[in-house]
């Protein structure tokens, strides 16, 4: 519990910051937009219909839209645009933020009496004077309901910036819903929820004090949201020096070895940071823009998805395939490989009566097949269901903890396991041989950003990693995480991993 | 000097159309400086039209309206606006202000001095107690007392007033009629009176202009539309109130 408290307050600040923002851009953007929609009909159907349109998409869409957007923009004007990270979730939380202002300024300032505006122009007043001392006062009260409900959405939005890399508090939601840490969810909803609820009674302390015109609510209101809003932010400022910026993609694996890496950096004097929840693809764009300087990528990944290669060679041409191809290409740098496979497997419960994926392919049709979120789109599914002709009864995703649980209840019949993951060994699963070799190979390898591929004392850091790690071992930290009961902090088993890591030859 | 021979308001030929209907057709008319003038007729024969071309809160599509000897197309309309007292028949005062700003507001606008709150509301009859009260918390009748005295405090010499009395109930309508007349005579103002009643112009005002499709139809004093001298249209809207007098006294006696 001690951790989680430690980590909340830098959390709380970056999520106050980012939604505080948010809130700025959509209120700088929506007001005027607003006042010109009220006026022009058929702006205001447009304005009004775009920002409903963005409503229908998903949120959690919305942000991961924004990073391809963000990189070809980037691409046009040649500049560096970050495309991970603060920008954005900045931007997608805005455009949702925008529809209830928008809304709530047009109809405010649609429900004022017509004969109102009128008395205003025949007692002489220029349109500024009619804005100020009629239009603003009177759709003030239904224009703060808007702003109240795009605050709280704002807030509770905040969480997903963790999967674009900016840090919020969904990092303690994502990750412990990974490493089913019920304690870090909780502590992560339980902060945006407060958030969330003391800025509503703040907002609606100065609706009250607008709408009953009167001035100590409201100046209250706004004063209390001020020193909230700084007093959040505090934690930031010893933030800005330069730092290293080690990613992880959304697993225990992947948060235990960014723990590792940045233990080894911090005892070697540098300032870390980390980027957890990563997607695949976003975590080696992220390397190659300089957001990231560091993670643990998987040789096949990288092989088949981001260099599209549909062959699966051996360990060694791969690895040399991949280090030419970076240094022909993104500049990015091939550290080594850790020393352990986190590979693609198809696993059976112990008593199935399968041992090989030939075996598989005879009784797959009465079989269903559990998949991790991503292994049905992927071309090694592809691969070796073409290769032994594979057909199941039905295929369902989950997420890999949600996966092995489906797999215990019978839900699945096989699952797409990962050889490293500890729940192999604890759950004495089979895992199905591959005769036909239709799998790539999946090294963990230490990548670096091409800035730090350059820095010889970073690399020194770094190198006593390569060849260090056993798969045993990374199944035993792995499983320390992920199991039920006595469960580690990634921070404990990747100390425990560090200590039992090889002397290097 | 040379302003006081001049009209206080005149027409010249002007016109104005709403989506392709004539509103007001080829109006001309002068208002003499310092008479009650009442513009009457029925509902869409344009009266009220005419009566916001008076200080451009429509704009005339030909012809020229002029205040005092100018032309208004010439004029800043926020100035010409503040200078003309305006009423409306549903009021339109500001729900957000109270009594005394909603009288104040064209001297604040105009960056003048403060107005004595209590002498406009004892003009009107009210007293000087609502002064902090919202529109809200008044009656109707209280509401247009108070919008005739946010259109006096601008210290405008013209009272422009389109059906003021309109939903007010009977008993109201006499006693601000009768307040409105002696503030004409109290502030020597020229005032014009729109309203589709002819026994409340006939009561009220010294000269009558009945309009009718967009034009003017009769142009007479009471005595002379009393008498039948100011043609059909006249005529049978005098018709109405004489219908309703003879009935009463025949139920009386």
């Amino acid at each position: 519990m001690n951790d989680i408290i430690h980590q909340l307050p830098p959390l709380i600040a970056s999520h106050v910051l980012l939604a505080a923002a948010a809130m700025g851009l959509a209120l700088l953007v929506g007001l005027p937009l607003g006042l010109a929609s009220a006026r022009r009909p058929r702006l205001a159907a447009v304005a009004v219909g775009f920002a409903g349109l963005v409503q229908t998409v998903p949120s959690l869409a919305l942000l991961a839209l924004f990073y391809p957007l963000l990189l070809a923009l980037s691409a046009m004007i040649g500049g560096r645009i970050p495309a991970l990270g603060f920008l954005p979730a900045l931007l997608a939380l805005s455009l949702y933020a925008l529809l209830p202002i928008l809304r709530n300024v047009v109809a405010g300032l649609q429900g004022i009496d017509a004969a109102v505006l009128q008395a205003a122009d025949a007692v002489g007043m220029t349109p500024g004077q009619r804005l100020r001392l009629v239009e603003a006062p009177l759709a003030a009260p239904v224009a703060m309901a808007g702003i109240r409900t795009a605050a709280v959405w704002t807030i509770g939005g905040a969480t997903l910036a963790t999967t674009v890399g900016y840090p919020s508090l969904g990092n303690p939601i994502f990750a412990g819903l990974q490493i089913e840490r019920w304690d870090l969810v909780l502590a992560g909803c339980v902060a945006a929820a407060a958030l969330a609820l003391i800025t509503d009674g703040l907002l609606g302390l100065i609706e009250r004090g607008v709408r009953q015109r009167r001035r100590v609510p409201t100046l209250t209101g706004v004063g209390l949201l001020i020193l909230g809003l700084l007093l959040a932010c505090l934690p930031l400022l010893p933030m800005s020096e330069r730092s290293i910026t080690i990613g992880a993609k959304n697993f225990s694996e992947q948060f235990i070895l960014a723990r590792l890496i940045g233990d080894r950096l911090e005892r070697a004097g540098y300032r870390v940071t980390y980027r957890e929840g990563l997607g695949s693809a976003v975590a080696f764009r992220a390397l190659q823009s300089g957001d990231v300087d560091v993670y643990v990528e998987y040789s096949g990944t990288l092989w088949a998805d981001t260099m599209g290669r549909k062959d699966a060679p051996s360990r060694k041409a791969m690895l040399d395939g991949i280090q030419s191809w970076m240094a022909a290409g993104p500049k990015t740098g091939l550290i080594g490989p850790l020393g352990f496979e986190n590979a693609y497997a198809l696993a059976a419960r112990p008593n199935s009566g399968l041992t090989t994926i030939a075996d598989l392919a005879r009784k797959a049709p009465d079989l269903t097949l559990g998949a991790d979120l991503e292994f049905l789109d992927r071309p090694e599914w592809r691969a070796i269901r073409d290769a032994y002709s594979l057909r199941f009864k039905a295929t369902r995703a989950y997420s890999p903890t949600f996966m092995y649980r489906a797999l215990q209840s019978g839900q699945a019949d096989v699952i797409s396991a990962f050889s490293s993951d500890g729940r192999i060994a604890a759950d004495h699963l089979t895992i199905l041989a591959d005769p036909k070799g239709a799998m790539p190979h999946y090294d963990a390898i230490l990548l670096a950003s091409p800035a730090r591929a350059r820095d010889a004392r970073f690399l020194s850091v770094l190198r006593p990693l390569v060849n260090a790690i056993r798969v045993e071992d990374m199944r035993a930290a792995n499983y320390s995480v992920d199991r039920d009961t006595d469960k580690r902090t990634p921070e404990a088993a990747a100390l425990w991993l560090d200590a039992r890591a090889k002397v290097p030859r | 000097m040379s302003t006081e021979a001049k009209p206080a308001l005149a027409y010249e030929q002007v016109s104005r159309r709403y989506a392709g209907v004539s509103a007001v057709d080829h109006v001309s008319l002068q208002v003499a400086r310092g008479s009650f003038v009442a513009l009457v007729g029925p509902s869409g024969s344009g009266k009220s039209t005419l009566l916001r071309l008076a200080n451009r809160l429509d704009p005339p599509d030909t012809g020229r309206v002029l205040v005092d000897g100018h032309d208004i197309a010439n004029a800043d309309p926020v100035t010409l606006r503040r200078g003309i007292g305006y009423v409306f028949q549903n009021i339109g005062l500001f729900p957000h202000l109270s009594v005394a700003e909603n009288i104040g507001i064209i001297p604040r606008l105009a960056g003048r001095g403060p107005v004595d709150v209590a002498v406009a509301l004892e003009r009107v009859g009210l007293g000087p107690e609502l002064a902090d009260r919202l529109p809200a918390q008044l009656s109707g009748g209280q509401q247009q007392r108070v919008g005739i005295a946010r259109a006096l405090a601008g210290e405008g010499k013209m009272l422009l007033m389109d059906e003021p009395f309109g939903a007010l109930d009977p008993v109201t309508r006499d006693t601000l009629g009768k307040t409105v007349r002696w503030l004409h005579d109290a502030l020597g103002l020229t005032t014009i009176l729109v309203t589709h009643d002819m026994a409340e112009a006939l009561l009220l005002a010294e000269r009558i202009v009945v309009m009718a499709h967009g034009r003017i139809v009769a142009d007479a004093t009471p005595r002379e539309m009393l008498a039948g001298e100011a043609g059909p249209e006249a005529d049978a809207l005098v018709a109405i109130p004489r219908a309703q007098t003879k009935r009463l006294s025949e139920l009386a006696r």
